[in-house]
């Protein structure tokens, strides 16, 4: 499987943020993006997710077959946002993505506890801190299967183990042949990964 | 100790929810048989009144009619009392107070609706008049639920508590401009043609089984409303705690 | 698509008692009405059926800016929209539509004969109106997805929605209104207008999602 953008330009409120962004990714490789703010770290990702239109440039995904035909399909999305209900409950929120993405990898309690959340199942996620939050969040890319993880600041409001903790995850999925593109401002810890500086060639003025 | 003195110390002691629910534990149960009782014999004794000569069976209905209209009213009271509560002395069990009564007080209000028009469906011929006094009662119930809605409303129950407040105090300063603005606007569009109980003319023979029954469904009306703010109680304590277990997932996970 | 539905209506049932306000504005508007015109029973019962639609049809509205706005704000409208390969984005917004209209508007419904009998209306138009509002106000859900969609983007969409929406439901209420005077005045039918309800509503459900789709895929920022 293979990911890969072309000239990409994105706009933003019909200004360009930046012009002729291009990578490929291989399966099993992450590729972090970063620079400073504001240089469209997150247009690219919703660009590449399929939910913004890039003012020019293609994105394709090879070789994912039926199962996969296109990014968005193939992605989870990770973004600034947890997307859950904080009047449901943990398990709750977790067991209706599992259940309306489609491919159940994990169960719902294996997923929470990987991200060390398996006591609080059964509270309201309105309940949680802003990291708990962010690592229900995570466990929603384990409880349905995507061989491409999108992620936007995933690790904002971590604390240092549950970064930890999140990148062992990260490692996991890249072993199993799995995609990582990650916008961020922190290391990652992850290994081998290709880095994409944005705001140094890539963007004019 | 002075008797103020002593006086103010049961207060704070009361203010403590701990000691609250205690007391609520202990009155509960005594309170409610007491209601039943009263209760029971008030309703006993409007049947073996006699039948009203206008009215026959229907007036019977009145023994649980009057009760409930003035109860709704008298739970509003107890509202804009609780407010004042929350408002002005601060006391923590105010709010409580006022959100458990909100939804007895409707419920109140909305049986001496219901009681009225099956009362007066057979006189008027129809389920529903707007009459003065149930077109004021009605607006009673629209003022209930509006505060139900707030105080449901808004996770935070210090700040849900002091906007109800402010609300059932509004609305307490309105009653008598609603009730007098419902009455002329009611003679400006028909003149009273609704057959209408006067207070004083009432016979003894009915007026006892109604005081008798009115006092029983008044101590229905504290049991329940100590039951309600017991259980609000519980409900803000179970939300503390997993807050707390949030919390707590945190330090053991680790 | 039934786990999205249950979600959308356990989160309209926990959040704070949308439904009970929804209630509460229709109890209202319906009882300011006899205020407004006296409370002449002969005349209520006339305008009665016309009263519970346009409240019915006012609280309605009330909650419907938020139907995308929440899943918008905690990011759940972007999942659902790159979802779109396995569940179609339209069918997914008419489930929102559905359990909306479930959590919201069927208490609305439900009310319905209980505040016909304040307007005196007629058994026989109790029945109507409320069977018309059971058909009727899906269609003015499906509508107001579209407008809901639109605003999606707008941090005080509320009142725009409304006044989108307004002028595209008002043939839902004319029929809806025709068909429960057809049940109570004799010479009206109540059949036909009643039967182009239901194909407004079953119309709206193909039209308003498809639209809503759309508008909420270019929502994107």
């Amino acid at each position: 499987m293979r990911l890969s953008a072309e000239n990409l330009v994105g706009e933003r409120g019909g200004e360009p943020v930046f012009h002729d962004i291009g990578f490929a990714l291989e399966a099993g490789r992450a590729l972090l993006v970063t620079g400073p703010n504001g240089v469209g770290k997150s247009t690219l990702l919703r660009i590449v997710a399929g939910l913004l239109p890039a003012a020019a440039g293609t994105v394709r995904l090879a070789g994912g077959g039926e199962a996969w035909p296109d990014v968005a399909a193939a992605s989870h999305y990770l973004g600034p946002h947890n997307a859950m209900k904080t009047t449901l409950t943990v398990g709750e929120n977790l067991a209706f993505w599992r259940d309306f993405l489609g491919e159940p990898h994990l169960a719902v309690d294996e997923a929470l506890e990987m991200v060390g959340l398996e006591m609080i199942a059964h509270l309201p996620f309105a309940y949680l801190s802003t990291g708990q939050r962010r690592r229900a969040a995570i466990a929603r890319l384990l409880v349905s299967y995507r061989p491409v993880w999108l992620l936007d600041e995933p690790t904002s409001g971590l604390d240092a183990a549950s970064a930890a903790q999140f990148a062992a995850l990260m490692g996991a999925h890249l072993e199993d042949g799995g995609l990582i593109v990650a916008a961020t401002h922190l290391p990652l810890g992850l290994d081998n990964a290709t880095e994409l500086v944005m705001g140094q060639g890539g963007k004019d003025g | 100790m002075s008797d103020a003195a002593a006086a103010t110390g049961r207060l704070t002691g009361l203010a403590n929810p701990t000691r609250f629910l205690a007391l609520v534990d202990r009155v509960v149960p005594w309170l409610g048989g007491a209601a039943l009782l009263t209760v029971a014999v008030g309703l006993f004794l409007g049947f073996a009144a006699p039948e009203d000569y206008q009215q026959g069976i229907t007036v019977r209905i009145m023994y649980i009619h009057v009760p409930f209209a003035w109860l709704g009213m008298l739970c509003y009271t107890v509202m804009a009392v609780s407010a004042l509560g929350t408002l002005v002395w601060r006391h923590p069990l105010a709010d409580v107070a006022l959100k458990a009564a909100a939804p007895i007080g409707a419920a109140f209000t909305l049986l001496a609706l219901v009681t009225g028009s099956i009362w007066g469906k057979p006189m008027w011929g129809t389920w529903w008049v707007w009459d003065a006094r149930l077109t004021s009662v009605f607006v009673l119930f629209l003022m209930y639920l509006g505060i139900i809605a707030l105080t449901r409303a808004m996770d935070d129950p210090t700040r849900a508590g002091r906007a109800a407040a402010v609300v059932a105090l509004v609305g307490f300063v309105n009653i008598p401009i609603i009730k007098f603005s419902v009455d002329w606007w009611n003679t400006l569009h028909q003149p009273a043609s609704v057959i209408r109980f006067d207070g004083p003319t009432i016979h003894p023979s009915l007026l006892v089984p109604l005081l008798v029954s009115a006092a029983g469904f008044t101590l229905m009306f504290f049991t329940l409303h100590l039951m309600a703010m017991r259980t609000e109680i519980w409900r803000r304590r179970v939300i503390a705690m997993r807050r707390l277990a949030a919390r707590a997932a945190e330090g053991g996970g680790r | 698509m039934l786990a999205l539905y249950l979600r959308d209506v356990r989160v309209g049932v926990r959040a704070g008692g949308g439904a009970l306000v929804g209630v509460v504005f229709f109890l209202a508007v319906v009882a300011v009405i006899p205020f407004g015109v006296g409370p002449d029973l002969n005349l209520l019962a006339r305008i009665g059926p016309a009263v519970l639609w346009i409240g019915a049809l006012l609280a309605s509205l009330l909650g419907l800016e938020r139907l995308f706005q929440l899943d918008r704000e905690d990011g759940s409208l972007d999942l659902m929209v790159m979802a779109g390969e396995r569940h179609l984005t339209a069918l997914s917004v008419l489930v929102k539509c559905l359990a909306h209209w479930t959590a919201s508007v069927l208490p609305l419904v439900a009310v319905t004969p209980l505040l016909g009998l304040f307007m005196n209306v007629a058994p026989a138009g109790l029945a109507a109106a409320t069977a018309t509002l059971l058909v009727g106000t899906p269609a003015i859900v499906f509508v107001g997805a579209v407008g809901a969609a639109v605003a999606v983007a707008l941090p005080r969409g509320g009142l725009l929605v409304s006044v989108l929406i307004l002028p595209l439901v008002i043939p839902i209420l004319i029929f809806g209104v025709a068909a429960v005077r057809g049940a109570v005045a004799d010479p009206d039918p109540f059949l036909p207008p009643f039967l182009i309800l239901l194909a407004l509503t079953l119309f709206f459900a193909v039209i308003g999602p498809l639209a809503a789709a759309v508008a909420l895929r270019w929502s994107g920022d």
